[in-house]
């Protein structure tokens, strides 16, 4: 290019003015901007004063934690009663059979304590061998799972599933059906996306049934009528019938969503992939499922987190999970009328987990986005 | 065959041709996008393919790697005839590269592990010999400095250097380029085209569906033009451009030379 003789004359960086920053300038932006606006805020306010300060009062200022029995709690009726939370925090957390044997409730909570130790290095960044720790939840954690929880194995006596409960029947139920699921999901989405047309139609057929009937449905159906296709005598366990029920169910669900994820991938993508050689499983395990997951993530992690709530269906055929045991619990002799704590707890502990799927689900998605990562 | 121009290199005659069409016919449903296609490619052969949108031009190059199936006839690539026999197919892809449109790099994975990806799965190299051979070519296609930005990141002349760079991994005997500058804002095609020129002076056997006729002209052995999915003409660039023999082709050139 020529040597240009007008030069742009570079004006220096100027602060914003004085008034356009900080945090009077936000809230007047944001909460005072228009009438509207300010009528709003100001109704918003003056509902938060009417019920937030009476509901942290009754919750904690108020609240009763000691004691052993109902008697605190029956005398101070101003605060919520968190010693029945207390007292039947094991029972709530593990079941009967846990809580009812002091000598066997070390078992749930090496299960859990080595799910939270595989599960939060997991989640966290920069740890290292990510791969190997996730192999090890997917495999040898169940394997523990079993040997501790269900017993039979180094001595450990076996404990009878129908009297396992509360979080830990929640949990089992929700991790069996989200690492079988995942995978059965991804086979029939890719099925249903099957150029042969037996595969795609099995796989159709399969999502359409399971997605077109309750799980509620589901769960008789794998109560009462999976042991008469079995011959008489083989007993099948019914924490095991309501995982089959489950993941069968959650797998439909999972299928379509990630399918959501397929359709999304041009198919440019797999051309390129087919014109460097590559046959269907390499491409779709290197170039087409990657992309695809990254997009269905928000969907997977909604179906997850609708299965993990889910689980307390598994009432109807008498399993007591989180739920179930928050309610009965809260029916008993030694605690009636004191639902209400018990619901919150079950609702606070159901919360804690759908929160970490989402919030990890969103750190996901914002780590994948190799679209628009900053150079 | 009609003979070169004197100034382009001579064909090797004397050797079977690397690509081998003979009385192609497609259809896409009840519609016949190609008829009675012969077409024989020489090694080191630069073809220019041209013609108006839907004569089948593209349909053609991508009938050689069999992203598209053909009902009738044969297409030899390299002594191998394409058949639905997958295992053959996959062979035949991998040792002919592919430029498209529209870039199709993968956008999950760097530029280098766009580059190294296909060397490591199907031809099986070790990630230290692909990460070489990457960056050898990305310095041939002069950005060496981007490859571990994200597709994303670069610009689309960048992009499509990336994808012919890509292709080049496989070591191909033959590089296919379905109008690679279409896409490209008119500063970032140059690029693209000094790229591919400089590919076709190695050597490589090229063959080219673009509108870019400079390009025919600097490096085409010869130019085909097509029209209703039929060969009209096919000639040597200088004959091509100045002495037209169908109308059609006249017409043709008179348009895009033209605007």
């Amino acid at each position: 290019m020529a040597d240009s003789t007008l030069k742009l004359k570079k004006l220096p960086d100027r602060e914003p003015p004085e008034n356009t920053i900080g945090w009077i300038a936000w809230i007047r932006d944001n909460l005072f901007s228009s009438a509207t606006n300010t009528l709003t805020t100001l109704i918003f306010v003056y509902l938060f004063y009417l019920y937030i300060p009476p509901f942290i009062e009754w919750a904690i200022i108020n609240a009763n934690i000691s004691g052993t029995d109902r008697s605190v709690c029956d005398t101070n009726k101003s605060g919520a009663c968190w010693t029945f939370i207390k007292i039947r925090l094991e029972q709530l957390l593990f079941g009967l059979y846990f809580a009812s044997n002091p000598e066997q409730t070390w078992r749930p909570i090496v299960a859990f304590s080595v799910f939270g130790m595989l599960i939060i290095p997991l989640v966290i960044d920069k740890t290292p061998h990510k791969k190997w720790l996730l192999i090890a939840l997917l495999t040898l954690y169940p394997l523990l799972f079993i040997c501790v929880v269900y017993g039979g194995v180094f001595g450990i006596p076996v404990s009878d599933t129908g009297q396992w409960g509360g979080l830990l029947l929640t949990f089992a139920l929700s991790f069996v059906g989200i690492i079988v699921a995942l995978p059965l999901g991804i086979l029939l989405a890719l099925g249903r996306r099957s150029e042969m047309p037996i595969v795609k139609m099995m796989s159709v057929t399969y999502i359409e049934f399971w997605r077109g009937t309750p799980l509620i449905t589901i769960l008789f159906m794998a109560s009462v009528m999976l042991p008469l296709f079995f011959p008489s005598g083989v007993d099948f366990d019914k924490v095991v019938r309501a995982m089959i029920g489950i993941t069968l169910f959650q797998s439909a669900y999972t299928a379509e969503a990630v399918r959501g994820g397929l359709q999304a991938i041009d198919k440019g993508q797999n051309e390129a992939a087919m014109a460097l050689g590559m046959g269907y499983w390499r491409r779709t395990i290197l170039i087409v499922l990657p992309q695809a997951l990254k997009i269905s993530i928000p969907s997977i992690v909604n179906t997850f987190i609708a299965l993990f709530k889910d689980t307390s269906l598994v009432s109807i055929i008498g399993l007591l999970d989180l739920l179930k045991m928050a309610q009965n619990s809260s029916r008993s002799l030694d605690w009636n009328g004191y639902d209400i704590e018990g619901y919150l707890f079950a609702g606070f502990v159901f919360w804690i987990f759908c929160y970490g799927m989402s919030s990890y689900s969103q750190k996901l998605e914002r780590k994948l986005d190799t679209d628009r990562r900053a150079e | 065959m009609t003979s070169t121009a004197a100034s382009k290199k001579p064909m090797m005659t004397d050797s079977p041709p690397i690509i081998t069409i003979n009385k192609l016919n497609k259809w896409y449903g009840k519609f016949h996008v190609l008829k009675d296609i012969d077409l024989n490619v020489n090694k080191t052969e630069k073809i220019v393919i041209c013609g108006p949108s839907g004569s089948g031009k593209s349909t053609l190059i991508r009938c050689i790697n069999r992203l598209e199936v053909h009902q009738e006839g044969s297409i030899i690539v390299d002594g191998t005839e394409l058949t639905d026999d997958v295992k053959q197919i996959n062979e035949i892809r991998s040792d002919v590269g592919m430029v498209f449109q529209h870039f199709n790099l993968f956008p999950h994975l760097t530029v280098l592990e766009n580059c190294t990806l296909a060397p490591i799965w199907v031809r099986k190299k070790s990630k230290i010999e692909a990460d070489e051979l990457g960056m050898e070519l990305l310095n041939k296609v002069r950005i060496p400095d981007q490859a571990h930005k994200y597709p994303g990141q670069l610009s689309g002349g960048q992009q499509q250097r990336v994808a012919i760079a890509r292709a080049l991994c496989m070591q191909p005997r033959v590089m296919l380029f379905d109008e690679p500058t279409s896409a490209l804002d008119p500063e970032m095609i140059k690029e693209v085209l000094e790229t591919m020129i400089e590919l076709a002076d190695s050597g490589m056997t090229m063959l080219v569906v673009t509108h870019e006729m400079g390009f025919a002209n600097k490096v085409a052995d010869r130019v085909i033009f097509m029209d209703e999915g039929q060969i009209v003409e096919q000639n040597d660039p200088k004959n091509f451009f100045n002495n037209p023999k169908s109308e059609r082709t006249k017409l043709f050139l008179s348009q895009i030379l033209n605007h």
